[in-house]
């Protein structure tokens, strides 16, 4: 029957239509995209963006729509407003991102009211997964490079003291007090720990350096933020004649961030670092992805381990999209299918941890050295698998709550 | 060396390196607050403003790292004259706030403007070599650079000493600042004066910045970070003079550098504390006028 | 007052006085145009209902405002420091809740004014003997001293990642705090009606009239024997207390607070919201507060760098050109559309 055809093709087509619809997942990105952390928020975002292009037709017929919002300054109170609002105006299912703690800490009440899971980038407070089971985390805790770095720095580097030395706020704290159980638990002796001002403003690091120099530990292990802060402290560092003296420097991959990396000079060589993610790092998964980088977003700009998270923050999410056949209206069900998930991506093998719904990853212990071609690099000595989260492990102070 | 006396050394070497940074940066805005009663909070900008350019200078253009910090002084110091003529010189007669939201949102629109030409990423300039690394003067070591800055602030600091006291110009400013309609009844050419005196300072600014470079890496908001400490070396020292600056700049460079050694926890709290200190028992700081 | 008894009784004279008089008490009752931005305030509600907790902080920082222009409008004290009295009343609701578990909302902000208005009495008598750049620097240095000694003791402040998971109990025993943060925003309201009530009654009061004189002219003050300082001191300390409720409302709405409540930055954006919306006329507190928030929600995700080189060139604008704020330019428009109408 003539008229029956193009009913039925009508018909067709807009049972496909709202289909279509009802399989897009709406995800809240939030970064900060203003201010003086802006560049943090832009190498998340860069991330985010790749992943989605390269991989867009991986999830067809579903679809992934990124909602952007400002993360704002780290006092928590904007990124609080603008992920509400994104869960109740937006209607977005999944909310990822967060550069800083204050912000998933201020939102974890918001999240387990409104039932909407998070999968955090960056922040990296380690007690963040306990405030709400609705949080999910494939960055990283500061426990995970300085913990195993303790060890390490103790059996592997020679370093029987170290004097710690760091900026005084909480990832600051939290990355000396990780770095302090590793090391006394392997035998070693911290003989002093200094704070080094506040985060917004770079100090001059001499008297602090000068204060460790005259202590003569084995090695110095510093935390810093990354960024313009890092810088100074290589300069410190070399102006002071600290390896000379024979005070190693040792810390965590904020230590030498790959964009800052050129710029420190030969007073940068010999430091070992111990992080999750470099840019020279071999696997394959990296190669491609440093590759598609470069190709997206020109030869002067480099993923980070900012980047590298963000990446597999999507991966993870459309692994999801898959499994729940584009689905998200039950957070619980999101948050169950995230845990146990794993790949093989840029920083190497990462997990997410069943029990405590964070992340389980590789850290590499790199060093800094000249390569051929006269540019610094990082080469990788030795690398420790599958680290947890020792804060929780261990149950120390707020993470055993 | 015994181990106190080296301890003392290294604060009081420190210190007077940090002084010096602060006495440059300094100098010019305490000079154009006594001298033309402005509250100045662009200062901070014009110093950011040399050191972007000296950054430029040596990565853009290859000159060496003293020569651009002659010719970023210079290009800030002229700059600064229109912003003066046409843009000050009217508030000179308005209240404190508005001169304050005037010079704040100046330092706003040169935030924005080097956030968009230069990006946010930290920068650094590269050093020639004999500022690299280290001095030995045979009883101990010091960076190069740090000692760099203490030699170039005595020199500024002796070159600044005689204009003022010894030049005609010299005197002319230090009249304009005891009494300005004094000077001008006597023939001194106040408007004149008043350019010159702010390109100076904001030329001094420029390569107080320029000099930070090294010392705490360059960002756009360098603007309004450090502008607090400005303002507190000019507060404490007292505005319009020389030596209350280099006074305040001595006081709290050293005393800050001793805090971070012998204290690291307290932070900021010493400046702070000196801040409140000095302003409640000398309200005009330490050489200023009531 | 017994001064007028003796001063001359020319017709004149009376009639000035009962000019002056009359102006006094005209501007003691609410005028109709005063409604208006409750009329909007309410209006929100109903017309956004999803931005109510955006709505909120906007409140609050309308209170936070209000503070500032009862002594910089008012009393003409210049100050960069007033996020100490926000953070103080922060903090004490968010202690309070924490750790004497005190988590009745009302008397928690109560609390919290009440501990800032007595910091700020105390620091008050001492620092307002100064003026200009000493003052200036002097609460700089008292926020900045409140944030590195709150750092000190982050075991107790939380430090900068703050203090987490602070509740508190349902407004007047039965109201909940829902995702949308209606009951919220209706909250802040109610709280800043109460406030600016108050205000406004100072402002207009013969207390309010002596301020004026202060900022005016603080010679003459001083030589017709006015208590100056103990004026400045009162104001300066119901600021403060206003400044901590604000700070209260902040933790409560939030659940959340960190020192970043000191930030140097957040006393600074304060008198660029003020003096964008106009210094002196309470409303200006309202309209700065307003359109920089929104502005700012706006447009610095569009381009962060675009919106703070538009911010400084509407500062430089306003100081140059419109001296007395939006607020002000919205009266000036209403008086020459009055005088229009007139004729």
């Amino acid at each position: 029957m003539q008229i029956l055809r193009p009913l039925a093709i009508a018909a067709l087509a807009a049972t496909i239509a709202s289909a279509a619809e009802a399989q897009t997942v709406k995800v809240g990105v939030v970064v900060p995209f203003s201010g003086a952390n802006a560049d943090l928020g832009h190498q998340m975002d860069n991330a985010f963006d790749l992943y989605v292009k390269l991989h867009a037709q991986d999830i067809a017929p579903y679809k992934v729509e990124l909602i952007k919002r400002d993360e704002g300054p780290p006092t928590g109170a904007v990124a609080k407003t603008v992920t509400t609002e994104l869960i109740t105006n937006d209607k977005v299912q999944i909310v990822t991102g967060y550069s800083f703690s204050p912000s998933a800490i201020a939102l974890a009440p918001v999240l387990t009211q409104a039932k909407v899971p998070m999968l955090i980038a960056n922040a990296g407070t380690a007690w963040i997964t306990n405030l709400s089971p609705y949080i999910v985390r494939l960055s990283f805790s500061m426990w995970h490079p300085a913990f195993p770095m303790g060890a390490y720095a103790y059996n592997k580097i020679g370093c029987k003291t170290v004097a710690m030395a760091y900026t005084d706020f909480p990832p600051g704290k939290d990355s000396t007090e990780a770095f302090k159980t590793g090391f006394e638990k392997a035998g070693g002796k911290i003989v002093d720990s200094v704070p080094m001002g506040s985060p917004v403003q770079v100090p001059d690091f001499t008297p602090f350096f000068q204060k460790i120099k005259d202590e003569h530990p084995d090695c110095m292990y510093v935390f810093i933020p990354s960024g313009a802060h890092a810088a100074g402290v290589m300069k410190a560092y070399g102006e002071l004649g600290m390896r000379k003296a024979g005070i190693k420097l040792i810390g965590p991959m904020d230590l030498v961030p790959d964009n800052k990396l050129q710029d420190m000079g030969d007073a940068a060589i010999g430091t070992i670092v111990m992080g999750h993610y470099a840019r020279d790092l071999g696997n394959p998964q990296n190669k491609t992805f440093v590759a598609e980088w470069h190709k997206a977003y020109g030869a002067d700009s480099y993923p980070d381990f900012m980047s590298a998270a963000a990446w597999d923050c999507m991966h993870a999410i459309f692994d999801t999209v898959k499994k729940l056949n584009g689905d998200f209206s039950d957070g619980a069900e999101v948050v169950t299918a995230l845990k146990g998930w794993s790949t093989n991506g840029p920083r190497g093998h990462v997990m997410i941890d069943s029990g405590t719904r964070d992340v389980v990853e590789d850290e590499h212990a790199m060093e800094i050295y000249r390569k051929p071609d006269g540019k610094l690099g990082e080469r990788v000595l030795d690398t420790v698998k599958a680290v947890k989260d020792e804060c929780k492990e261990l149950k120390i102070g707020r993470c055993g709550s | 060396m015994p181990h106190i006396a080296n301890i003392a050394v290294s604060i009081v070497f420190d210190g007077l390196a940090y002084a010096m940074f602060l006495f440059i940066t300094s100098v010019g805005l305490s000079v154009t607050m006594g001298l033309m009663g402005f509250v100045n909070l662009a200062h901070g900008a014009f110093a950011m403003a040399g050191g972007y350019f000296v950054v430029s200078l040596t990565r853009s253009l290859g000159i060496d790292f003293v020569s651009s910090l002659v010719i970023a002084s210079a290009a800030v110091g002229v700059i600064s004259v229109p912003f003066e003529r046409y843009l000050y010189r009217r508030l000179y007669k308005s209240t404190d706030l508005e001169q304050v939201l005037l010079t704040i949102g100046l330092a706003f629109m040169a935030i924005a403007t080097f956030t968009y030409f230069y990006g946010p990423i930290p920068k650094s300039v590269p050093l020639p070599a004999w500022l690299q690394g280290d001095v030995n003067l045979g009883f101990r070591s010091f960076p190069s650079y740090r000692a760099f800055l203490i030699v170039l602030g005595a020199a500024l600091i002796s070159v600044l000493w005689y204009a003022f006291e010894q030049t005609n110009i010299g005197a002319k400013i230090r009249a304009a600042v005891d009494n300005r309609r004094m000077a001008a009844s006597v023939g001194i050419n106040v408007d004149r004066l008043f350019t010159l005196t702010f390109a100076l300072g904001s030329a001094l600014a420029a390569l107080g910045g320029g000099l930070a470079i090294q010392l705490f890496g360059l960002t756009p908001s360098f603007a309004v970070l450090y502008l607090v400490l400005f303002l507190i070396v000019v507060a404490v020292g007292g505005l319009g003079s020389l030596k209350g600056t280099l006074l305040a700049a001595l006081v709290i460079g050293i005393i800050d550098t001793g805090g971070k050694y012998a204290f690291p926890v307290a932070g900021n709290l010493f400046i702070y504390a000196i801040t409140v200190v000095v302003l409640l028992i000398k309200p005009a700081g330490f050489y200023g006028r009531e | 007052m017994a001064a007028n008894e003796t001063t001359t009784r020319s017709p004149a004279a009376e009639a000035a006085r009962a000019r002056a008089t009359e102006f006094l008490v005209r501007r003691h009752y609410f005028r109709l145009p005063e409604a208006l931005p409750w009329l909007i305030a309410v209006a929100c509600f109903f017309v956004f209902p999803d931005r109510m907790t955006f709505g909120s902080q906007v409140l609050i920082m309308i209170m936070f405002a209000l503070s500032l222009d009862l002594i910089l409008g008012c009393a003409g004290i210049v100050t960069l420091g007033h996020a100490a009295f926000f953070g103080l009343g922060a903090y004490t609701v968010a202690l309070a809740s924490m750790k004497l578990g005190w988590s009745e909302p009302i008397s928690g902000i109560i609390a919290g004014g009440l501990a800032a208005g007595l910091v700020g009495a105390v620091v008050g008598w001492f620092i307002l003997r100064y003026r200009g750049l000493t003052l200036l620097m002097l609460t700089i240095a008292f926020a900045a001293t409140l944030q590195e000694s709150g750092n000190l003791r982050s075991d107790i402040t939380g430090g900068y990642d703050g203090l987490p998971g602070l509740s508190f109990n349902p407004l007047l025993g039965y109201f909940q705090y829902d995702l949308y943060g209606h009951t919220n925003y209706l909250y802040a309201l109610a709280v800043l009606a109460v406030i600016f009530f108050f205000v406004r009654r100072i402002v207009y009061s013969p207390f309010g009239q002596a301020l004026t004189g202060i900022r005016e002219n603080i010679r003459r003050m001083h030589a017709v024997g006015s208590p100056v300082h103990a004026r400045l001191v009162t104001v300066y300390a119901i600021s403060a207390a206003i400044a901590g409720v604000a700070g209260g409302l902040f933790t409560q709405t939030n659940a959340f607070v960190t020192l970043t409540v000191f930030d140097f930055d957040a006393s600074a954006k304060l008198m660029v919201m003020l003096i964008l919306g106009g210094t002196g006329r309470l409303y200006g507190a309202f309209v700065g507060a307003f359109v920089y928030m929104v502005m700012e929600d706006k447009l610095s995700k569009l381009s962060p760098t675009f919106w703070q080189f538009g911010i400084g060139l509407l500062l430089i604008v306003a100081v140059l050109f419109a001296r007395r704020g939006l607020a002000g330019l919205v009266e000036h428009a209403g008086r020459r559309v009055q005088k229009w109408v007139k004729r």
